[in-house]
């Protein structure tokens, strides 16, 4: 691992934040397993609130950690650095110390709760929705100079795919009950990487025979072991589209 | 060892660099003056590959700098303003320099003493005053012998003692046939030092002159009064 990565994470987990993150996390989920007696049950308890949680934290968090870097941004580009390793080192520092965080928090009771393959894939769907938010923070925060703005954008991207998103969805939804629109539903959902996750889980656990029509099409594509890989790879796209657009625009960017 | 060609940059509408055009070579001392928002910062930037120019081109000891960032390793870079991580101290900083620099040269601590810092290590950058964080500037700027000393108005926040240090400093590293770039509002500062003079105005090169010509052109003896010589007659054109 290269030092700057050393010391952004160092920085980092001397931050207070992070380590109230992972208490919080961790005091959810074992409350969740612990209160549901039925391991299932509890995970579906844990994905809702995994999934409105770690791409918050996630986002936010790197979003201000980025602005607040400018100082550091600035120290190392003087020295003999390539700017795209200063990015990549900011990247990888937060993008590993969320993790860790989330594997603290919610991995060690999943795998000891259930550790089954539904367990295995909540927890990579969680790292690469931690992964998702830190490269949308990255964009947003390059976005602009104004750090009020910065922050308001990742705020708003959270609530657009965390809310709104699932509300224009019901809303099309209902208009369009008519039309046979489930194989567009599955193109649409792809546009949402929280969306895209919490159906890839919901469809594991024993709930999803309780979906209807949609719930069957859904289950034919997200089932299958093709469904689940393409699945993953929408959501690797979600990471390397946004991280890549940044760093086009921080190697032009005037310090 | 230093070539700028043609370089242009823009903030906006606003024109911060046009065409400029200039040549510095090892063991020249060079001024860079004008008033401010001249473009000095911003040309100065641009040489560290901190700004990236719309158009022209920098060349550090014959090699474009727009594609390379090795070049960095011979520039010791003061910035006029330093900035630096909040949560970390002196010492910290200078560790983390160090460690990802990794270099096996000497390192120069002569100013890292002189100003007698390794007694405040422990302190914060966030708690220190203007002028300590500029003596942290300079120290890092000198610390790894670097071949081009680029100084951002050095002297301004130093208590008298300080600026001293630092002149003596950069004599010393002038002889050593050290290119050195001073921008300075404090003309009287420069007379000992400097070889050149770069004079800049609303993002033009105005002239680039070595000591002798300037004040020959002028008839005044000291560098302070042949500059205001010039501005003044810049200033009635």
């Amino acid at each position: 691992m290269n030092r700057i990565v050393k010391y952004i994470i160092l920085d980092i987990l001397k931050n207070k934040i992070v380590i109230i993150y992972t208490l919080l996390l961790s005091i959810l989920s074992w409350s969740v397993f612990s209160l549901e007696d039925n391991s299932s049950k509890g995970m579906l308890t844990l994905l809702n609130v995994i999934l409105l949680t770690v791409p918050l934290v996630s986002v936010i968090f790197s979003t201000i950690y980025l602005y607040n870097s400018s100082e550091f941004i600035e120290l190392l580009l003087s020295q003999p650095i390539k700017r795209s390793k200063i990015w990549n080192s900011l990247f990888m520092g937060l993008v590993i110390s969320l993790m860790l965080s989330f594997f603290i928090g919610v991995g060690i009771p999943i795998l000891i709760y259930s550790p089954n393959d539904v367990g295995i894939m909540m927890l990579l769907v969680g790292i690469f929705i931690s992964t998702i938010f830190v490269s949308i923070a990255f964009l947003s925060s390059i976005l602009t100079r104004d750090k009020a703005k910065g922050i308001g954008i990742s705020i708003i991207l959270w609530l657009f795919f965390g809310l709104l998103f699932d509300g224009i969805v019901l809303f099309l939804l209902f208009q369009l009950s008519d039309y046979p629109i489930e194989k567009l539903m599955i193109g649409i959902t792809a546009l949402n990487p929280i969306d895209l996750a919490r159906i890839l889980i919901l469809l594991h656990l024993d709930v999803s025979a309780m979906m209807g029509h949609t719930g069957a099409v859904f289950k034919e594509f997200f089932g299958t072991s093709l469904g689940i890989i393409i699945v993953f790879i929408i959501l690797l796209l979600w990471i390397v589209i946004p991280y890549y657009a940044s760093i086009l625009k921080f190697k032009s960017k005037d310090l | 060892m230093i070539e700028i060609n043609q370089l242009h940059k823009s903030f906006g509408k606003l024109k911060v660099l046009n065409d400029i055009n200039l040549t510095f070579s090892s063991g020249d001392c060079i001024a860079l003056i004008g008033p401010n928002g001249c473009g000095k910062t911003t040309l100065i930037k641009s040489i560290l590959g901190m700004v990236i120019p719309d158009k022209g081109n920098i060349k550090v000891n014959g090699k474009l700098i727009s594609k390379d960032y090795q070049y960095r390793e011979q520039i010791g870079y003061m910035p006029q303003i330093g900035r630096y991580p909040d949560n970390m101290t002196i010492g910290h900083i200078i560790e983390m320099i160090k460690d990802i620099r990794k270099t096996n040269q000497k390192l120069d601590e002569e100013l890292l003493n002189q100003f007698l810092l390794k007694s405040m290590f422990d302190k914060r950058m966030r708690t220190l005053s203007g002028g300590t964080t500029q003596k942290v500037s300079a120290t890092i700027a000198f610390l790894f012998n670097p071949n081009i000393l680029i100084l951002d108005e050095p002297t301004a926040g130093l208590d008298p003692l300080a600026s001293e240090i630092l002149k003596e400093k950069i004599i010393t590293e002038k002889q050593k046939g050290k290119l050195i770039l001073i921008t300075s509002h404090l003309l009287s500062e420069l007379d000992e030092l400097i070889s050149h003079v770069v004079f800049m105005n609303e993002g033009q090169v105005k002239f680039h002159k070595t000591i002798a010509d300037l004040k020959d052109a002028t008839g005044e003896q000291k560098i302070s009064k042949a500059i205001a010589n010039v501005l003044k007659s810049t200033i009635h054109e």
